[in-house]
């Protein structure tokens, strides 16, 4: 992991995106650009598309008009080569409940293709699920299950974490928790996109790009 | 160049122009050649010696049958040129073909089914064609109930134009499958139109129809595009426009 | 930093959905059941008359087996897709269509193969002569696997839908009918005795083809139901 020391930066660009559901349009002329080290917030009230835009910046969603480069390049090009730098974390889990948060995260690890220098206990270890590595994800509470999926963002060598409402179901002392883990991603030179209905608490030097949805 | 036609014929608004000016032309060639095809079909061509008068049906039957045929492949095309580049107007074609080519393929099994009456003596046979056929007709209703399914009718088109190509790739197979089957089971049904050398005064009046159903469909599908660019693009500017100007 | 290759993604997707059909054993022997089952209704309802019986056993079989392969089709992405493990596989930074084959082959190895295993059995029960079960359970061999290939296609369109069961067998059975032909045809090819080698190389040819086209088409159609 040395991320932070790229010589030539990463950006992520999304240029004059355009969304539309159910004949609606959600946003239009949307841009933005996203550097190592910095967080995108999206804010705005609920429907207003947060959700659709964070699929689209994953490339599993298509927007009706517009480009997101990877460092100058398309992402629908680039494919899988694209999606061996970024980390989802959607409504949904991803884990299965009948397997055990370690085989989870193996899944996980196996998904991408180059994984990061920690070992999948430390990973575990980090959003306190220590010990729980071997029981059924099924037996594992709400908060416990959130937190094995974010552990899943810690397995791969993802730059990007796309992130929807990641503190689902945590605890104040989990979300506080997860802030950290954030925090050391962007430090790293890592970036993140994500939507919260929480405010964050990251430190000053995390630098925020702000996005409303609702006003646009 | 093409590639520049096709992005322009991509454009709703300017496809739905074209398309208006297109269609009467359509319409009055297809009844052109209709009446011609059928008088000529029905009452000019000479009576044929084995089937009597019954024959007379191909004219509506072999045509229509074609047509399935044809249709499917535009589909699968304009399916193909919608995956690749994305193209709204392709996306268009592939769902406004789907109910004319399954009411030709009805059309074909109806028809043949009556054909089959005096000639068989029974209305459906498990002939090599009509099983064919039926089979289409089948693939043409999945295309169909799974577009209706799909509520986001962006993903509903691309979601039928994989099918459409899936089912383009699997016709031959279906076709020689069922042509196998066939021949082992009811060895020398009676070929109906297979014979090398068919009169011309039969010929050009079934290929007259031929000509007159493609009219039909190219008549058919403009208008059926039409009316689904506007409600597609019913919230943009220039279908209000256009709706305000015809209410003045 | 170590990278890992495609196929021990591969291998490790399979081993996975494995897995995760032997935690849920219980449920393993239903497609076997059920194909057992559709093919006992068939004497129940045409008479216990042998010579028909054996007349339709070849083609009662392979009906039963395309009703047991459709109704265990749904199970192949649908809680992957429930629980968003669906959408983690499309951002994988391997090939889709080589996680989508490792997933129809585990797939087909715990629905397909199965009746592969159980045929000599309803062989019996249908008065198949002994000659002809070994070709019986190679024409299950080579089908079946199509079955799941073709199969993948229409779940992964339908995997989105509330209703997606009727439409799946509406869009998923006309395109079995050439395996069908080809594999009844074998069978009763090898009844009368007559070497079956054109059937049985029609059935790998579908088997191949559908091996490299079902991944792709499977992978674009479960891009299209997730977006």
């Amino acid at each position: 992991m040395t991320a932070s020391s790229t010589s030539s930066p990463i950006t992520y660009e999304a240029r004059s995106l355009l969304c539309i559901r159910d004949d609606r349009v959600l946003f239009e002329d949307l841009s933005f650009s996203i550097n190592p080290g910095q967080a995108l917030v999206l804010e705005g009230r609920n429907g207003s598309g947060k959700t659709s835009l964070l699929r689209i910046l994953c490339g599993i969603r298509l927007p009706e008009s517009g480009a997101l480069l990877w460092e100058g390049k398309d992402i629908f090009r680039l494919g899988p080569e694209f999606h061996e730098h970024i980390a989802y974390l959607g409504h949904k889990d991803g884990s299965k409940l009948d397997l055990t948060p370690l085989e989870n995260l193996r899944i996980a690890r196996g998904l991408g293709k180059a994984q990061a220098g920690i070992d999948l206990d430390d990973a575990l270890d980090q959003v306190g699920l220590y010990g729980f590595e071997d029981i059924p994800t099924r037996n594992l509470s709400a908060g416990q299950q959130r937190r094995l999926a974010i552990a899943r963002l810690l397995v791969t060598d993802a730059k990007l974490w796309i992130l929807d409402e990641p503190f689902t179901s945590l605890d104040r002392k989990g979300i506080e928790h997860m802030e950290r883990l954030f925090e050391a991603h962007l430090h790293r030179g890592g970036m993140a996109a994500m939507t919260t209905h929480h405010r964050i608490g990251f430190k000053d030097e995390i630098q925020l790009i702000r996005v409303n949805l609702s006003d646009r | 160049m093409i590639i520049r036609f096709f992005h322009q014929m991509g454009s709703p608004r300017y496809f739905y122009n074209v398309a208006g000016k297109l269609i009467p032309w359509f319409m009055v060639s297809f009844l052109i050649t209709l009446v011609w095809g059928l008088y000529n079909g029905l009452f000019i061509a000479p009576t044929d010696y084995q089937q009597g008068e019954s024959y007379r049906i191909m004219y509506i039957h072999v045509p229509a049958a074609w047509m399935s045929m044809f249709i499917y492949v535009v589909m699968a095309v304009s399916g193909l040129i919608s995956l690749v580049w994305r193209i709204k107007m392709t996306e268009i074609i592939v769902i406004s073909s789907a109910a004319v080519g399954a009411s030709f393929t009805f059309l074909a099994l109806a028809t043949g089914s009556l054909w089959g009456k005096p000639m068989w003596g029974t209305w459906w046979v498990w002939d090599a064609r009509l099983t064919s056929e039926l089979l289409l007709l089948f693939l043409y209703l999945g295309i169909i109930a799974l577009h209706s399914a799909i509520e986001d009718k962006r993903v509903a088109a691309r979601a039928v134009s994989i099918l459409a190509l899936v089912g383009v790739v699997n016709i031959p197979i279906i076709h020689y499958s069922v042509e196998w089957w066939n021949t082992l089971h009811q060895p020398a049904s009676v070929t109906k139109f297979d014979k090398p050398s068919m009169d011309m005064s039969m010929l050009i009046p079934l290929l007259t129809m031929a000509i007159s159903f493609k009219l039909y469909y190219g008549a058919v599908v403009l208008m059926r595009a039409r009316a689904e660019i506007v409600e597609r693009e019913r919230n943009s500017r220039w279908v209000q426009e256009m709706v305000e100007q015809e209410a003045v | 930093m170590s990278t890992l290759s495609l196929s021990s993604a591969f291998s490790l997707l399979l081993k996975r959905d494995l897995v995760l059909a032997y935690r849920r054993r219980a449920e393993l022997a239903n497609p076997m059941l059920f194909f057992i089952l559709v093919t006992a209704m068939f004497p129940l309802g045409i008479g216990n008359d042998p010579k028909l019986i054996e007349a339709v056993g070849p083609g009662v079989i392979w009906v039963a087996a395309l009703l047991a392969a459709l109704l265990s089709l749904d199970s192949m992405f649908r809680s992957d897709y429930d629980d968003g493990s669906l959408e983690q596989f499309m951002l994988s930074a391997h090939p889709v269509s080589i996680l989508v084959l490792a997933k129809i082959l585990a797939h087909w190895l715990v629905t397909g193969l199965p009746l592969f295993i159980i045929a000599p059995l309803l062989a019996v029960l249908l008065h198949i002569p002994s000659s002809a079960v070994p070709t019986l359970m190679l024409t299950l061999l080579l089908g079946t696997p199509v079955l799941s290939l073709i199969g993948s296609v229409g779940v992964a369109l339908t995997v989105g839908l509330r209703r997606g069961g009727m439409i799946l067998s509406l869009l998923v059975l006309p395109l079995y009918v050439p395996v069908l032909i080809f594999a009844t045809d074998a069978v009763k090819t090898a009844i009368v005795g007559i070497p079956t080698t054109a059937q049985l190389s029609i059935l790998s040819a579908m088997l191949v083809g559908s091996l490299v086209l079902a991944p792709m088409a499977t992978a674009a159609s479960l891009r299209i139901s997730l977006s």
